[in-house]
């Protein structure tokens, strides 16, 4: 299995090339505005990082090119299937065909607590269903109907929204009129989300739909009783942000609670109704999914006055770092207490780092993912002494790649809208010891007898985020690298007459 | 603190810890405004009752759960079956997203697949430059031998017409004129993934018969259908053709090796599959044969109409199933069904035999595709058992209508209800109500073993949460032996999870059954 082995930046820009050259012309010149190598920069290294370099300047955040098979994903996934799907206690309806709403089914791994079914329905699949008929009649009955059905049948949902598939926005029906009414009839909070896939680009648009939903359809409803019963404290924060992936939100709380501070939203893994409708009169908001999630905190920035923070908490340094940060934010006590957390779990940090670091040590990894993940990881792989060779966005923007910099060092191959040719070429060249992307990717990967691990999903792990979530990351990263079945591939007489050969 | 270094606990064990059940319950409690547990309970018992049942049965609008898919994934699945086919949907991209992850989550296989990548623009203009554009990138990046064409609701409702939309983008040069690119439009909101299935298995075949003449050639054409089991139900398809001894035969759509590539150091984005030239002169096949009748009918007619003799079965597991299927064979080709397979049938009546006094008499609530739903019903016939509950969210009233010969043919049919277009949540409903021993149906099923305490059997696409079932065969003799074997099984485990109290149950708790 012999394969060249790039390394250094100059190998890298003539990987690019190489890559570039199987394209059209036309797909060619699109293309290579995505893909490039980090460069230096007069910039200050990041202070937790000690990093700093450039990797803005490629372009993102502009359309697929197509046929090329782009691993991204639609607008109606950036809405239902990241910000909306996980609110516990609301009925998420996928309107429209089938299919959408059940490929979305479950796969996300927002974690909650709650009678599925009777009080809870993150994992269920609602579904108007379309018909030939509602595409040609409109389908605005059928979801009034269909609202209907669902306050009889599952009486204690505390609202509904309306996740638009494709058709919807091509046949003119008019949801919000629908939900202004089923709102009057029932009473709930009705939700009407223009996220239709073909909307936008990739998922990104359709965060940034779902934000202003919940601006819209959401924020400053006075009859709220939620907001009523509320007295805001002056320690009372919103994790924006965090949708709880194998726990990852419960796993972050502990940490913020420990330091003293009331997590009174979290946004929007295992969250209900009421932590949105009260999230404008918390103190701060601490927003980990930086990308799916900045406009709300823009938004309440602007108009409630909330300051918001970004934080990182995966891997330990970055844990500290950000602890101490959101600290700062607020009174002695809990800047006291936020040292306490830390040197208590200092202990773990030091077994885990001490058993898992030397099986780890200098291997290189490749990620492609999406969200804040291609260079909010990057530090937890730092911790245990392993090296990002390459990193790429699904869907960020400029603000993402300018961050980027400050996480990964010059020479970094970085790839936007990644392909799955492009892909497959980097990681046949480069070879690294490990890829973090997503299940479309995972069985090419391994095929090639790179170890790899989902970095959606966890790859049914998790959780990763805070320091009880470290130790699960570092323990699935050797496993997936030390495991021996990666030593199998070969067959022993296949290797067998080239040793004759040799002698 | 619960975690160490030693021992890493995962999510399962983390949140029971008691730091972590006080947070959550503290969550709870000041922060979340649920419902009172008392009447979360309230409600939680009356979604069992049979009050809500016919509430829930009396639905018109809403779909909760439902057991189907749409259409291009069907396509993407059919199209997979040809060698070197890339399939390419037109619309937006997301949906190839969808269909890639949900096909590798089952299989835990690659799953390549390209869209147009259509936004807002497109569905102003239509979307021909990003067929021009798409298929020229396809061709150039993954070298395939046949691009298979098929559609996403969005391409549908602004009316793309691939059959124009593919002449122009050949004529701009995006592939040579005489490059294979059959296609087939597939609503979403029309039918489920098997009509997807049928659409594109139609579309590959009048791409490569329309035009021509056809020679009787005395094979025969065997078309598997939708099926999560495909790769080991196609290869043990193909030991008993070998077993009988028949050579001439195609098997339109062979996914048997695509969905199951080895671990070598290779990534095949293309293998094995139907050879093209096969598929052209699978014309001159005196027959064709679909396995699931309701996965083919467009497919069977067109088959029909260009002369060829057509038979459809329902999906062959089970003893008669699986003899209908040898004489099926035996009758269009002439040869003689073997001693081999006698054997092989007597040793699985056999196995029944020795199991009968565990099967007898067990009810079972079956789900999943329809022709499935007939088969598996069946076979849980042939074995004593009792179907009580066979439920498919897209079958129709002629489905519904065969199911109900099917059980009106065995008295241990008697009661058993079928249940055309409805969904799980349903089942959930009537599972709460007519309780049965056993659920069949695909990994969704999961939450309804959990809300009503029926013991799963995953014998249907998809299983996301237990691997590589699919390795193994549910057709012919040999499938129905891994079938019965999963449910004998199940009705053991359950027996000694019933009985494992020591000193209270554990005089049941047998060495010997």
């Amino acid at each position: 299995m012999a394969k060249d082995h790039v390394g250094g930046s100059e190998d890298y820009e003539a990987l690019i090339e190489e890559v570039l050259a199987a394209y059209p012309a036309k797909s060619a010149k699109r293309r290579a505005k995505h893909l490039t190598v980090a460069k230096a920069t007069e910039e200050e290294p990041d202070a937790t990082t000690g990093i700093a370099s450039k990797c803005d300047t490629q372009k993102s955040n502009i359309k697929s090119v197509p046929g090329v098979m782009t691993i991204r994903g639609c607008a109606y996934a950036g809405s239902k299937g990241v910000v909306w799907g996980p609110v516990k206690d609301m009925v998420h309806i996928s309107h429209g065909p089938v299919g959408c709403g059940q490929y979305s089914w479950s796969q996300r791994r927002n974690y909650y607590i709650g009678k599925t079914g009777v009080d809870s329905f993150v994992t269920m699949q609602f579904t108007t269903d379309f018909q030939e008929k509602d595409i040609v009649f409109g389908g605005d009955k059928k979801l009034a109907k269909t609202i209907d059905e669902i306050q009889e049948l599952f009486p204690l949902n505390n609202g509904v929204t309306i996740q638009s598939e494709c058709p919807i926005g091509l046949i003119g029906d008019d949801i919000e009129a629908v939900a202004k009414q089923k709102n009057k009839e029932h009473g709930k909070t009705m939700v009407p989300v223009r996220c239709e896939g073909f909307r936008g680009v990739s998922q990104s648009l359709g965060h940034h739909i779902a934000n202003d939903a919940v601006r819209d359809w959401v924020f400053d409803k006075e009859d709220s009783e939620a907001v009523k019963a509320y007295e805001p404290g002056q320690y009372d924060v919103n994790v924006i942000g965090d949708y709880n992936i194998g726990g990852d939100a419960w796993a972050s709380r502990i940490l913020l609670e420990e330091m003293g501070l009331n997590v009174v939203g979290n946004w929007s893994g295992d969250a209900t109704l009421a932590e949105i409708e009260r999230a404008p009169k918390a103190k701060l908001n601490l927003i980990h999914c930086y990308r799916s999630m900045n406009y709300i905190c823009r938004h309440m920035e602007e108009k409630y006055g909330i300051e918001w923070m970004e934080y990182n908490f995966f891997g330990p340094s970055q844990i500290a770092a950000s602890l101490r940060a959101i600290a700062s934010k607020f009174d002695a006590t809990i800047q006291e207490n936020a040292e306490k957390v830390i040197a208590k779990y200092q202990p773990l940090v030091d077994e885990v780092i001490a058993k898992y670091r030397p099986r780890l040590e200098g291997k290189s990894v490749m990620l492609y993912v999406g969200g804040l993940r291609p260079r909010h990881v990057v530090t937890a792989y730092d911790d245990l002494g392993m090296v990002i060779a390459g990193t790429g966005y699904e869907f960020g923007h400029g603000d993402d790649y300018k961050r980027t910099g400050h996480y990964v060092k010059e020479g970094t191959l970085i790839y936007d809208d990644v392909t799955g040719y492009e892909l497959e070429k980097f990681i046949e060249k480069i070879r690294p010891d490990l890829v973090g992307s997503g299940i479309k990717e995972k069985y090419p990967v391994q095929k090639m007898g790179i170890p790899f691990r989902q970095m959606h999903s966890w790859d049914y792990s998790g959780p990763y985020h805070g320091y009880d979530g470290f130790a699960i990351f570092a323990r699935d990263m050797d496993m997936a690298i030390n495991n021996p079945v990666w030593g199998l591939y070969d067959a022993p007489w296949k290797s067998a007459p080239e040793a004759i050969a040799a002698e | 603190m619960p975690q160490s270094a030693d021992k890493v606990l995962d999510h399962a064990p983390l949140f029971q810890q008691p730091e972590y059940k006080e947070m959550l319950e503290n969550k709870k409690v000041k922060y979340e405004c649920g419902h009172p547990d008392e009447m979360v309970k309230e409600i939680g018992d009356w979604t069992k009752s049979w009050e809500y049942r016919e509430k829930n049965l009396a639905r018109e609008a809403l779909t909760v759960n439902p057991a189907k898919a749409c259409q291009p994934l069907g396509a993407v699945f059919a199209a997979a079956g040809y060698e070197q086919t890339m399939s390419f949907v037109h619309g937006s991209q997301g949906c190839v997203a969808y269909y890639r992850s949900h096909l590798s989550r089952h299989f835990k296989e690659p799953s390549s697949c390209v869209s147009s990548s259509m936004t807002e623009d497109a569905a102003v203009f239509g979307g021909l430059v990003n067929m021009v554009d798409g298929l020229a990138n396809t061709k150039a990046l993954y070298d395939p031998k046949m691009i298979a064409v098929s559609t996403t609701c969005m391409a549908e409702v602004i009316g793309d017409d691939l059959s124009s939309f593919i002449a122009q983008a050949k004529q701009k040069g995006s592939v040579a004129e005489d490059f294979d690119v059959p296609f087939a439009h597939t609503p979403a909101f029309v039918g489920s993934h098997v009509d997807g299935y049928d659409n594109m298995q139609k579309g590959i075949l009048s791409h490569f018969w329309e035009k021509a003449e056809r020679t009787v050639d005395g094979s025969i054409n065997i078309i598997p259908g939708f099926d999560g089991f495909a790769v080991a139900n196609i290869r043990e398809m193909k030991r008993l053709l070998a077993e009988m001894g028949v050579e001439h035969y195609t098997i339109l759509g062979d996914v048997s090796d695509v969905y199951d590539t080895p671990s070598d150091g290779e990534f095949r984005m293309y293998a094995g599959g139907t050879k093209l030239e096969d598929a052209k002169a699978a014309l001159n096949a005196k027959a064709t044969l679909s396995l699931q009748e309701y996965n083919t009918p467009k497919t069977l007619e067109y088959c029909a109409d260009k002369g060829q003799e057509t038979a459809a079965l329902h999906y062959p597991v089970g003893i008669q199933a699986t003899d209908e299927f040898l004489m099926k064979i035996s009758e269009l080709t002439g040869k003689e069904v073997p001693e081999s397979l006698r054997m092989e049938r007597g040793r699985l009546v056999d196995a029944m035999a020795d199991s009968q006094a565990w099967l007898h008499d067990k009810t079972y609530a079956i789900y999943g595709d329809p022709d499935f739903v007939y088969g598996m019903a069946r076979f849980i016939l042939e074995m004593g058992g009792q179907p009580k509950h066979c439920l498919a969210t897209n079958g129709g009233k002629k489905w519904a209508k065969k199911m109900e010969e099917l059980l009106a043919s065995s008295p241990f049919g008697a009661g058993c209800q079928v249940w055309p277009q409805k969904d799980l949540w349903h089942m959930r409903s009537l599972l709460s109500t007519e309780p049965v021993d056993m659920l069949i149906g695909n990994s969704y099923g999961k939450y309804l073993e959990r809300d009503t305490g029926t013991p799963l059997i995953r014998l249907m696409f998809p299983i996301f949460d237990r691997h590589h079932h699919h390795r193994f065969p549910t057709f012919g003799y040999q499938g129905a032996l891994t079938v019965l074997v999963k449910i004998l099984d199940t009705i053991f485990d359950k027996l000694d999870d019933d009985t494992i109290i020591p000193g209270e149950t554990d005089y049941s708790y047998d060495l010997t059954r």
